[in-house]
């Protein structure tokens, strides 16, 4: 017990915010504390020698790596889960894993939580920095084995710190998350973790880039730390999120519901969009997110990366001259654009089954990490609704904020009408895109490969919202709407519809009124696309764009 | 709101745009071509040609009557505007939509395009209208030079029964038969035993197999008759049948014969075709390794006489069935630019058979003497099809090209295609991708540079034959020469499987993966200018990995030193060199100093791999070693098939369903348009299946999520 006191206090706490709450707790606080038992062990201490603070320290260590033991650990794998450690392991680079807080035990004392059995060194979370592709990388992975991975107050310290020291360096924050939920047994001082880690997450945010990868439960006021966070990844059928249990579900809205469909990778990655991606099982997740991360910058005051390309940054697409239907009313797949015109074909994909109307992802250009967002035709059309919208502004504002540049591919009919729609404030979510595309000062490249009708035109990147380069494709036709609707309005009730709308075509169905008026930078071969991109892009590497000074804009939410 | 067009400024646009980009790539295909095309400018021709067809056969003829400075006219359908024939053409015209019935055999709209662009002569490739009598007719009629056979040669030889007795007595072999229209069930029998089984019941009028069936005893010739009649009957309209005896294991050799108008005729040689798969031919070559300069001449000199007795002009083939003491019977005569063949006729002889038949068109006089005409080298033509050769040979497959690349940057290869990087190979024409050409000076170098070829062909997007094709130039039986029609179902008895891996074929595939693996790692440290990156990090030197390929799971371990690594794998050592260029779809690599050709078709973070080696595609998972260790606990997962539902995206309005219950449909066919808000969306089959049941009907409004068909 002395000994743990002694260990306690010298973590030294980062914040003050810290230092204080820590102060309530008895004991820990006194000078005196941890000086008065070593005093009356003294005698003992001579006899056990150097070596056997060694030995004890070997002990802890060895009892760290095995969590919550061989049995749980077994469990674990039963389950299709890997250990914390394991997945730690394999997230970064071989040999490069420097752990934090091995010997913090938790300090409840509370339903015999203190007797030497309930205590695990490093208690139930194992956190560190380490290197993803020599890049450095915060780590916390929480160990299902020890209590169920609950959170007690000093799991939730042990997060802090290592977030604490992220913001100090500047590098990212990666949650393994697979926990039951806060540890009941220490009570208000577990929710208080809960909202020191919620506090950091929030000063976090567009600071360095933070990303949840979910590999087990995580319900109630846990979920909140994934939400607050830029990227939130799921495990199939291993990893669960929700408010509350089927069963408090049952009990409060008589539904019945399993957990895979309350909460499974299935449900936030197609229908509620928290989660933006999902993965076959924990080493294909790991995996990815090793890759996933190399698009990403370490910070906010670093440039958005850049690593060795093969791919010539020159190389015609031949193919896209034709892949837009002659007939407009026809769909095709904006992802055979996005893949024909990016390094290597590669695209990271984020939210690929979310407000699929909307595509929205990594990619690189020339080596160069950009975010790449485009309508989608093959799926309603291509239209803005509220899910797309909102997909569709929040990945605008992570590039954005961490200097990623954006490219634009606009194929919009309109936003989508109806009650549902408007009742469920299309008004309010179809501002926010429009919002995230106005205040970005990244690099913003738009073409607008066919339909650019009415205000979705003037939301998707558009000249009017400060896009740096703005092309049109032969193909593209930017109106207030199709020539159908513009000629009963202009023409209501006099004859010879179809000729006027011949000339309305004729007028508007094409590059040139955009072009005439410079709202468009140029036509383009469609074909001449990647070459264009990819030097515009060397071009405004050095833009510079500032905001009118303000606390913070507000943006509706 | 509206359907909307393309206006005509933006069409003129996009025109010139294009036919810009074109012109440089035109000009390297036309340098590669295996042929001369000996212009002279005093001879006139014409001015003015309209090519009725579309494809690589249009692209073939446009590029002869572009030498010979004649102007061209494409005709397509709507969705063809963009195809690479239209784009080559000088001039272009829209002969409707879609399906060939409405387009490319809409003989009005043909005419329309002929006497709105002056067309002096019409060349009709092949299929089509090119064995049509009545468009014949009306070209005729409208004074427009048909390039092809007169009206009554095509009708001739158009029926089997008519054909044959005319190849009877211009004292071409036959297939011992009866030469006349069979009559009933007894009838039959009697001339079956008379001729003598095995025979061969087929239909007068018939063609692509359609109504033939083999008979080897009385009752399968009752049997036989009743169905092919009435298969004849419901394919052709026309239940004559005739009886012939059966040859076995035949090989299946043709004679390609010019003929002008002033009764000369020359044959060019023989092509052998027999390597076949449901009656179509997968592998040509030129000359035949069959065929002793008797057996040629004499096949030549009957095929000559045959076109001599039908007043033939033009180009044509005179097919044969040569039995294995090389007997060889007349079996047809195709009275057209013979589909796919004619380019390796072309290799051997050196004349361009386009030219040739312009020119006898206009009424020249051929300009070769029989003694004129050489065999130079060896020539093997492989056609190229979007199709799966894992299913009975090849069943058509469908899709855009999202990555197209010929291998044109070797020597002695030609390839004949009709489309390009985007183009979509759809539903409603051919899917033949191109004719892949190889030339030798003898039948190795010959059959080396299409084993090459094949390798440094780059098709993705649509599932191909490349697996098949690779596979049978390679095969002993092939490569002595020791083919029949019946090759591929005697060498693949339960279907083609793909390359079957030796174990050293193996070692060179795991190796490579694994160099890849390593190769992509490295290159995914490299960021440029990144201060933040650590520096005490050492590169890696070397990795050990596990790889699992089917069942197979094998310890890899790679050093590097350079771009050379060393590999050890099954107590095996391999140096792999290469440059490791990841962005390139070809992947040359030197393995123990051999060179191979390997393509990486897919990559991914979890570490999947698909490889192609020598043709065949295989799937190979790279793991680190920890991650493999660790991989046993990770579950198996059963995969949720929800391909057999298919349930509408959003709201709208059902346009079309093309399918009803009971239909096959492939993988990707349309299976009904919904529209929404004014777009038209294209729902396809996720897998190949039978329809079980449909939900929906055109003009009816859906909401998101219905099921609009099912399928078993």
């Amino acid at each position: 017990m002395a000994a743990l006191t002694a260990v306690r206090s010298s973590t030294k706490l980062l914040s003050g915010f810290n230092v204080a709450y820590r102060s309530l707790i008895p004991g820990s606080g006194l000078p005196g504390a941890s000086v008065r038992p070593r005093l009356q062990l003294q005698p003992r201490w001579y006899a056990v020698s150097q070596l056997s603070v060694q030995e004890r320290i070997e002990n802890k260590r060895k009892a760290a790596l095995v969590g919550g033991g061989q049995k749980r650990i077994e469990a674990q794998h039963k389950r299709g889960k890997l250990t914390a450690r394991e997945r730690v392991e394999l997230l970064l680079d071989s040999g490069t894993f420097v752990e934090y807080d091995t010997f913090v035990e938790h300090r409840c004392s509370d339903f015999g939580m203190e007797a030497d059995q309930n205590k695990f060194p490093g208690d139930s979370v194992v956190t560190g920095q380490g290197r993803i592709n020599g890049r450095l990388v915060y780590v916390f992975s929480q160990d299902f084995t020890v209590f169920g991975g609950s959170l007690s107050g000093a799991h939730a310290q042990k997060i802090c710190k290592i977030m604490d020291q992220a913001l100090l360096v500047g590098a990212p924050v990666i949650g393994l998350n697979d926990s039951g939920g806060a540890r009941i047994q220490e009570g208000v001082e577990s929710l208080a973790g809960y909202a020191d880690i919620f506090l950091r997450n929030v000063m976090a945010s567009g600071v360095v880039p933070q990303i949840s990868l979910i590999m087990g439960p995580c319900a109630g006021g846990a979920v909140y730390s994934p939400a607050l966070t830029d990227f939130t990844f799921m495990v199939k059928d291993t990893s669960y999120l929700f408010i509350t249990g089927p069963d408090v579900v049952k009990s409060v809205t008589n539904e019945d519901v399993t957990q895979e469909e309350l909460g499974g990778a299935k449900t936030h990655t197609a229908v509620s969009g928290v989660a933006h991606r999902a993965f076959e099982n924990d080493i294909d997740a790991l995996l990815n997110l090793r890759e996933f991360f190399n698009f990403l910058p370490l910070s906010n005051k670093d440039s958005a990366p850049v690593i060795e390309c093969q791919d010539p940054s020159e190389r015609l697409v031949p193919g896209l001259d034709t892949i837009v239907p002659f007939e407009n009313t026809k769909a095709y797949d904006m992802l055979d654009i996005v893949r024909g015109i990016v390094d290597e074909r590669e695209f990271f994909e984020i939210m690929p089954n979310y407000a699929k109307n909307i595509v929205v992802g990594f990619a690189r250009m020339n080596g160069r990490t950009v975010g790449i967002v485009g309508n989608q035709p093959k799926v309603a059309s291509g239209c803005l609704d509220i899910n797309s919208s909102v997909k569709g502004a929040r990945f605008v504002r992570f590039c954005d904020a961490f200097n990623i540049p954006i490219i634009t591919f606009v194929d919009v009919p309109g936003f989508l009408p109806g009650t549902a729609q408007e009742y469920g404030g299309i008004i309010r979510h179809g501002a926010k895109l429009l919002f995230a595309f106005a205040e970005a000062t990244v690099p913003k490249i738009t073409v607008i490969t066919r339909k650019a009708y009415g205000g979705a035109y003037d939301v998707m990147s558009s000249k009017h919202l400060r896009g740096d380069v703005n092309y049109a494709w032969p193909s593209a036709e930017v109106a207030v709407m199709g020539a159908k609707g513009a000629v009963q309005i202009i023409f209501r009730g006099k004859e010879n519809q179809a000729e006027a709308e011949a000339e309305y075509v004729e007028k508007f169905a094409n590059p040139f009124p955009a072009a005439v008026r410079g709202f468009v930078d140029d036509i383009i071969q469609p074909s001449t696309t990647r070459r264009r991109v990819c030097r515009d892009l060397e071009v405004l590497a050095s833009k510079q764009q500032n905001n009118p000074w303000k606390k913070h804009a507000n943006i509706p939410l | 709101m509206a359907t909307y067009r393309v206006t005509p400024a933006l069409h003129r646009v996009l025109l010139t745009v294009k036919h810009v980009s074109f012109r440089s790539s035109w000009c390297i295909v036309a340098s590669r071509t295996q042929y001369s095309t000996v212009y002279d400018p005093s001879e006139k021709t014409f001015d003015k040609i309209l090519i009725a067809n579309r494809g690589e056969i249009a692209c073939r003829v446009i590029k002869t009557c572009k030498k010979m400075g004649i102007k061209t006219v494409a005709v397509h359908s709507d969705v063809d505007s963009s195809a690479v024939h239209v784009k080559m053409a000088d001039e272009a015209a829209c002969v409707g939509p879609a399906p060939t019935n409405k387009s490319y055999l809409n003989t009005d709209a043909i005419m329309e395009a002929i006497r709105k662009t002056g067309a002096q002569a019409v060349h009709p490739g092949y299929g089509f209208l090119s064995e049509n009598k009545e468009f014949a007719r009306r070209l005729a009629a409208e004074g427009v030079t048909f390039i092809g056979p007169d009206t009554h040669a095509i009708q001739a030889m158009g029926d089997k029964i008519e054909s044959k007795l005319i190849a009877k007595n211009a004292k071409v072999n036959t297939i011992p038969g009866f030469d006349g229209v069979v009559k009933d069930v007894d009838e039959a029998v009697r001339i079956a035993r008379e001729i003598g089984y095995p025979v061969m019941i087929k239909a007068s009028a018939g063609g692509g197999g359609k109504g033939m069936r083999i008979a080897c005893n009385d009752e399968e010739t009752r049997e036989g008759f009743r169905f092919s009649s009435q298969e004849a009957a419901s394919s052709f309209g026309d239940d004559r049948l005739l009886i012939e005896k059966f040859i076995d294991n035949p090989r299946h050799i043709e004679i390609q014969v010019l003929a002008d108008k002033h009764g000369n005729a020359l044959w060019l040689n023989e092509r052998e075709c027999s390597i076949q798969r449901r009656n179509q031919k997968v592998v040509e070559e030129a000359p035949s390794t069959f065929l002793d300069p008797e057996t040629r001449r004499a096949m030549g000199e009957q095929a000559v006489s045959l076109a001599k007795a039908v007043q033939y002009s033009s180009a044509g083939t005179v097919e044969f069935l040569v039995d294995s003491a090389r007997n060889f019977f007349f079996l047809e005569m195709n009275t057209r630019l013979q589909v796919v063949e004619h380019p390796i006729t072309e290799c051997i002889t050196g004349l361009d058979l386009v030219q040739e038949m312009i020119r006898v068109a206009k009424g020249y006089s051929l300009r070769h003497k029989q003694a004129d005409i050489p065999i130079n080298g060896w020539a093997i033509e492989s056609r190229v099809y979007a199709e799966d050769p894992y299913k009975s040979f090849g069943l058509p497959s469908i899709g855009r090209l999202s990555q197209y690349q010929e291998p044109l940057g070797l020597p002695a290869v030609r390839v004949d295609s009709g489309i390009q990087e985007g183009s979509e190979i759809s539903i409603y024409y051919d899917p033949m991708i191109s004719k892949l050409v190889t030339y030798g000076s003898t039948r190795a170098e010959a059959l080396q540079r299409m084993e090459e070829a094949l390798d440094n062909y780059v098709i993705r997007g649509v599932t191909h034959n490349i697996p098949l094709l690779r596979e049978i130039i390679v095969h002993p039986l092939f490569v002595k020469g020791d083919i029949s029609t019946k090759f591929l179902t005697d060498v693949y008895p339960d279907g083609f499987k793909g390359h079957q891996l030796t174990d050293s074929e193996r070692r060179e595939l795991l190796a490579t993966a694994a160099c890849v693996f390593v190769a992509a790692q490295l290159r995914s440290q490299k960021f440029e200018g990144n201060l933040r990156v650590s520096t005490a990090q050492q590169v890696q030197k070397r990795w050990e990995l596990s790889l699992k390929l089917d069942k197979g799971i094998h310890a890899v371990t790679v050093l590097r030193s350079g771009s050379t690594y060393t590999v050890e794998l099954d107590e095996k050592r391999l140096d792999v060199t290469s440059e490791w260029n990841l962005a390139s779809a070809l992947l040359p690599v030197t393995i123990n100093g051999t060179q191979r050709t390997m393509q990486c078709l897919s990559r991914d973070a979890s570490g999947d791999m698909s490889l192609q080696y020598l043709g065949t595609v295989f799937k190979v998972r790279v793991l680190s070693r920890l991650a493999a260790e660790l991989s046993r606990h990770m579950p198996e997962k059963v995969p949720e098939d929800t391909s057999s539902i298919l349930r509408s995206p959003m709201p709208g309005t059902v346009v079309t369903v093309s399918v009803k219950p009971g239909d096959a449909v492939a993988e990707g066919q349309e299976i009904c348009v919904i529209e929404a808000m004014k777009m038209q969306n294209s729902m396809t089959a996720a897998k190949a299946a039978k329809v079980k049941s449909v939900h929906c009907k055109a003009g009816e409004t859906v909401g998101e999520g219905d099921v609009l068909v099912e399928l078993e």
